[in-house]
C-alpha cells in the first residue's frame, strides 16, 4: 500500500535512495545537504545497507565509488563548497565508469557563500566541473514528489549507463516540505548493473564495442579479477597511453549517453499547446514560473514552460523544437545567468532568448516573470 | 615458493616489464608483498589491491587481484569502501610517501583513527619519482631535490609515530635491504585485524640518491643496511645516536574494536528496531 506524508525533499531524496535499492552513503556534513546523509544514517542500517561520515568531502565521494566497485549502490550528498571539492573524483568516476548518485543542493556561490540561501549557480559546474571532456547526466527535480521520483531515475541511469549521475537540487526544494504519496518499495523495479557473461578469464571491463556501448561490470570479489584506473586504458582497464585508445575511449564515454538521449532526456510542457511565448526554468524555479504562466494566462497572454528535468545532457532537440513555435523564449534562473547561454546555442536564433535572472538570496517571485514576460511583450509590439 | 613462481602466480601475464628505473626499490618491495600474500595464503579473488598515484602505486597493474589504480592521495578512501562494502575481503594499500603523507595526510591519520581492517604498504623513496623527484613529506631536512636546489627548510615526518598517535593498532617499518623480514612485517601486518602500516624505506637512485650524491642502487641500499637498527636496539641509543639512525621491526602492537565489525554491530542493532 502506499503512504501518503507530509516530507521534506531531502528527506524524499533518502527515501527514494531506500526505495531504488541504494545501501551505501559516504559522505560530509554541509548545510542545505545534511538531512539526506541524517535520514541515510538512520535509514540504512535497518536494510543492511552502511553509512559513513568521512572525514572530507573527496573522502565521502571516494568512500562510495570503492564501495560501488565492490557491487553496492552508492550515494554521495553535499552542497557547494563540497561539489567544488568531489570534482577530482566525479571526474574519476566518468573516466573508470563506476555507478554513483551524487546529490548536490546547491547553495549561494561562490566560496561559502550564502549557506542558506537558494541558488541555482552550479548549474555550469555540474556540467563542466571537473577537468577535461567527459558526458555527464544531471537530473533537476521541482517538487517533494519529483525529489523522490527522480532519485529512483538516478539509479536507474547511473547503473544502465555505468555512469555517475547528478541530482542537481536547490536549497528551495530541498528544504521545502510538501505532501508525497510513496509507492510501495517493492513495486518499484530496482536498476540493477550488467553483469558480465563471459567467464572471468574472457571479461574486459571495457569491453563496449558490443549493443549499447556500456561494458558489463563485475563486482570486486565475485571471481572477475579487473584493474581499475583513472588513466586512459584499453579494454581490459590497463594503462594505454596511444592517441587511439585516449579518442576511442572519449568517442564511446560520449557516444553511451548521446545514442540514448531519448531515454535519458526527460522534458515537460506546461501549456505550451497554443503557446506564444514560452519561460524555460527548472528545479525550484520552475514552480515560479507555473505560477506565472497562469497569471499571464488571465491577462490573455498565450504564455507556457518548458522544464527541462534532464539538465544535462541539454535538452537541444526540444528546446530547439520550441524556439520555432513560439515568438520569445525567457530563461528564469537563480544566478547571472548560466543555462540561458545552453538554450540560446539551442534555439540558434529561431526566436529571441532573454534572461530573467535573480541572485540575491531569494527565490524569484511569479509577478517579477510576469513583468519580465510584460515587458518583452511591450518590445515586441514597439517593434 | 621461488620469486619465478611467484610471479607466475600474483603477477598479470603480460603486464611486466614494470616502468620503474634501473635500480628502484619498489620491486624488491613489492616482492616482498606478494611473498607475504603468499604466506598468508589470502585467495586471489577474495583480495583487494588499492593504490593511489605515483611510481610505488603502479605495482597495482602489476598484480593479480581485484586491484584499484585511485586518484592522487585517495586510495584509503577507495580501500574504506571497499572493505565497509566487503568486508570478508582482505584489502591492502599500496601507497607512497608523498601519495600518503602529504596529499592524502587527511585520510590517512582518519583510516588509522577509525582501526578498520586496512593493511597499507608504504614505499618511502623520500620524493616525488613520478614526477621529478620534488621534495615530500618524508624527504630528510637539508636535503637537495628539484624544488629545493638550495637544500629543503622543511622537517620530515615520523610516520610511524603519527600512524599510532592517529590511533593505527600495528605499525611496522622496514627496508628493502632487509626484504626477508620486511615480509615477515607484512605478512604479520596483514593478519593483524585492524588498521596495519608498514613503511617500506625504498630507493630512488636515479632522481633523488642523484641529487643527494647518495651513491649508485647498491650504495643506497647499504646505507639501509648500516642505519636501521631493530627497535629494542634504537630505543637504547642517546638523542644524538638516533639522529643517525631508523628502527626497524614491529614498532607498535594493539588490540581495539575493529571498525566493519562494530558496524555489523549497529546493523544489528538497527534491524532489531533499537537505537
Amino acid at each position: 500500500m502506499s503512504k501518503t506524508l507530509l516530507m521534506q525533499g531531502n528527506k524524499a531524496v533518502a527515501e527514494g535512495a531506500v526505495a531504488a535499492g541504494a545501501d551505501f552513503f559516504g559522505g560530509y556534513p554541509i548545510t542545505p545537504s545534511t538531512e539526506i546523509a541524517e535520514e541515510l544514517s538512520a535509514l540504512l542500517p535497518t536494510i543492511g545497507g552502511t553509512f559513513i561520515q568521512m572525514e572530507d568531502e573527496i573522502a565521502g565521494i571516494g568512500v562510495a565509488l570503492g564501495a560501488s566497485l565492490a557491487g553496492r549502490k552508492v550515494m554521495t550528498a553535499t552542497s557547494g563548497p563540497g561539489f567544488s571539492l568531489k570534482q577530482e573524483l566525479i571526474g574519476y568516476a566518468a573516466l573508470a565508469e563506476i555507478p554513483i548518485v551524487i546529490v548536490n543542493v546547491q547553495r549561494v556561490g561562490p566560496s561559502t557563500g550564502q549557506p542558506t540561501a537558494p541558488s541555482q549557480g552550479d548549474v555550469m559546474q555540474a556540467r563542466w566541473g571537473t577537468h577535461g571532456d567527459h558526458p555527464i547526466i544531471a537530473l533537476t527535480p521541482s517538487s517533494v514528489p519529483e525529489c523522490f521520483r527522480l532519485t529512483v531515475r538516478a539509479y536507474e541511469l547511473s547503473e544502465r549507463y555505468r555512469t555517475p549521475v547528478i541530482l542537481l537540487m536547490d536549497e528551495i526544494v530541498g528544504h521545502m516540505r510538501e505532501k508525497v504519496q510513496l509507492p510501495p518499495y517493492a513495486s518499484i523495479p530496482r536498476p540493477e548493473r550488467k553483469k558480465p557473461l563471459v567467464p572471468p578469464q574472457e571479461y574486459r571491463a571495457y569491453f563496449g564495442a558490443q549493443d549499447d556501448l556500456v561494458p558489463p561490470m563485475a563486482a570486486f570479489g565475485s571471481g572477475y579479477r579487473w584493474h581499475v584506473t583513472g588513466l586512459v586504458h584499453d579494454e581490459y582497464g590497463f594503462p594505454d597511453s596511444s592517441g587511439k585508445a585516449t579518442k576511442e575511449l572519449l568517442d564511446r564515454l560520449f557516444a553511451k549517453i548521446n545514442d540514448h538521449l531519448d531515454d535519458i532526456v526527460e522534458t515537460e510542457e506546461y501549456r505550451l499547446e497554443d503557446a506564444e511565448c514560452a519561460f524555460v526554468a527548472y528545479g525550484g524555479t520552475a514552480r515560479t514560473a507555473y505560477a506565472a504562466v497562469d497569471m499571464a494566462r488571465e491577462e490573455g497572454i498565450k504564455a507556457g514552460l518548458l522544464r527541462p528535468i534532464t539538465i544535462w545532457p541539454l535538452a537541444e532537440k526540444q528546446i530547439k523544437d520550441l524556439g520555432g513555435r513560439v515568438n520569445h523564449i525567457i530563461v528564469a534562473e537563480m544566478n547571472r545567468g548560466q543555462y540561458v547561454l545552453e538554450v540560446e546555442r539551442a534555439v540558434a536564433g529561431l526566436c529571441p532568448v532573454t534572461l530573467c535572472a535573480k541572485y540575491n538570496n531569494e527565490a524569484i517571485a511569479p509577478a517579477e516573470l510576469l513583468a519580465a514576460l510584460q515587458k518583452t511583450k511591450r518590445h515586441a509590439g514597439g517593434a | 615458493m621461488s620469486m619465478e613462481q611467484l610471479i607466475e602466480k600474483y603477477f598479470r601475464p603480460g603486464r611486466l616489464p614494470h616502468i620503474w628505473c634501473p635500480g628502484c626499490a619498489n620491486g624488491i618491495i613489492t616482492g616482498a608483498l606478494v611473498k607475504a600474500i603468499d604466506r598468508v595464503g589470502l585467495e586471489k579473488d577474495n583480495t583487494a589491491v588499492v593504490a593511489g598515484i605515483g611510481c610505488s602505486s603502479r605495482a597495482s597493474g602489476y598484480l593479480d587481484f581485484n586491484t584499484v589504480h585511485s586518484a592522487h592521495g585517495r586510495a584509503l578512501p577507495f580501500a574504506t569502501g571497499i572493505k565497509l562494502a566487503a568486508p570478508q575481503m582482505a584489502v591492502i594499500v599500496i601507497t607512497g610517501d608523498g601519495d600518503a603523507a602529504a596529499i592524502g595526510g587527511n585520510h590517512f591519520i582518519h583510516a588509522a583513527r577509525r582501526n578498520i581492517d586496512l593493511t597499507v604498504l608504504l614505499y618511502n623513496n623520500s620524493t616525488y619519482g613520478m614526477t621529478g623527484g620534488q621534495y615530500s613529506p618524508l624527504t630528510p631536512t637539508n636535503s637537495k631535490a628539484a624544488t629545493a636546489p638550495y637544500g629543503t627548510v622543511d622537517r620530515p615526518f615520523d610516520l610511524a609515530a603519527l600512524a599510532r598517535g592517529a590511533g593505527a593498532t600495528f605499525v611496522a617499518r622496514g627496508s628493502a635491504f632487509h626484504a626477508p623480514m620486511l615480509a615477515d612485517l607484512i605478512a604479520s601486518g596483514i593478519r593483524h585485524k585492524g588498521f596495519s602500516l608498514i613503511e617500506a624505506v625504498a630507493s630512488c637512485p636515479i632522481s633523488y640518491g642523484r641529487q643527494n650524491k647518495l651513491g649508485d642502487a647498491p650504495a643506497m641500499l647499504k646505507w639501509q643496511r648500516d642505519h636501521a637498527l631493530p627497535a629494542d636496539a634504537y630505543e637504547k641509543l642517546s638523542d644524538a645516536q638516533k639522529a643517525d639512525k631508523f628502527p626497524i621491526g614491529v614498532l607498535y602492537q594493539a588490540d581495539a574494536p575493529e571498525y566493519t565489525e562494530e558496524y555489523a554491530k549497529i546493523i544489528a542493532r538497527a534491524q532489531k528496531g533499537g537505537l
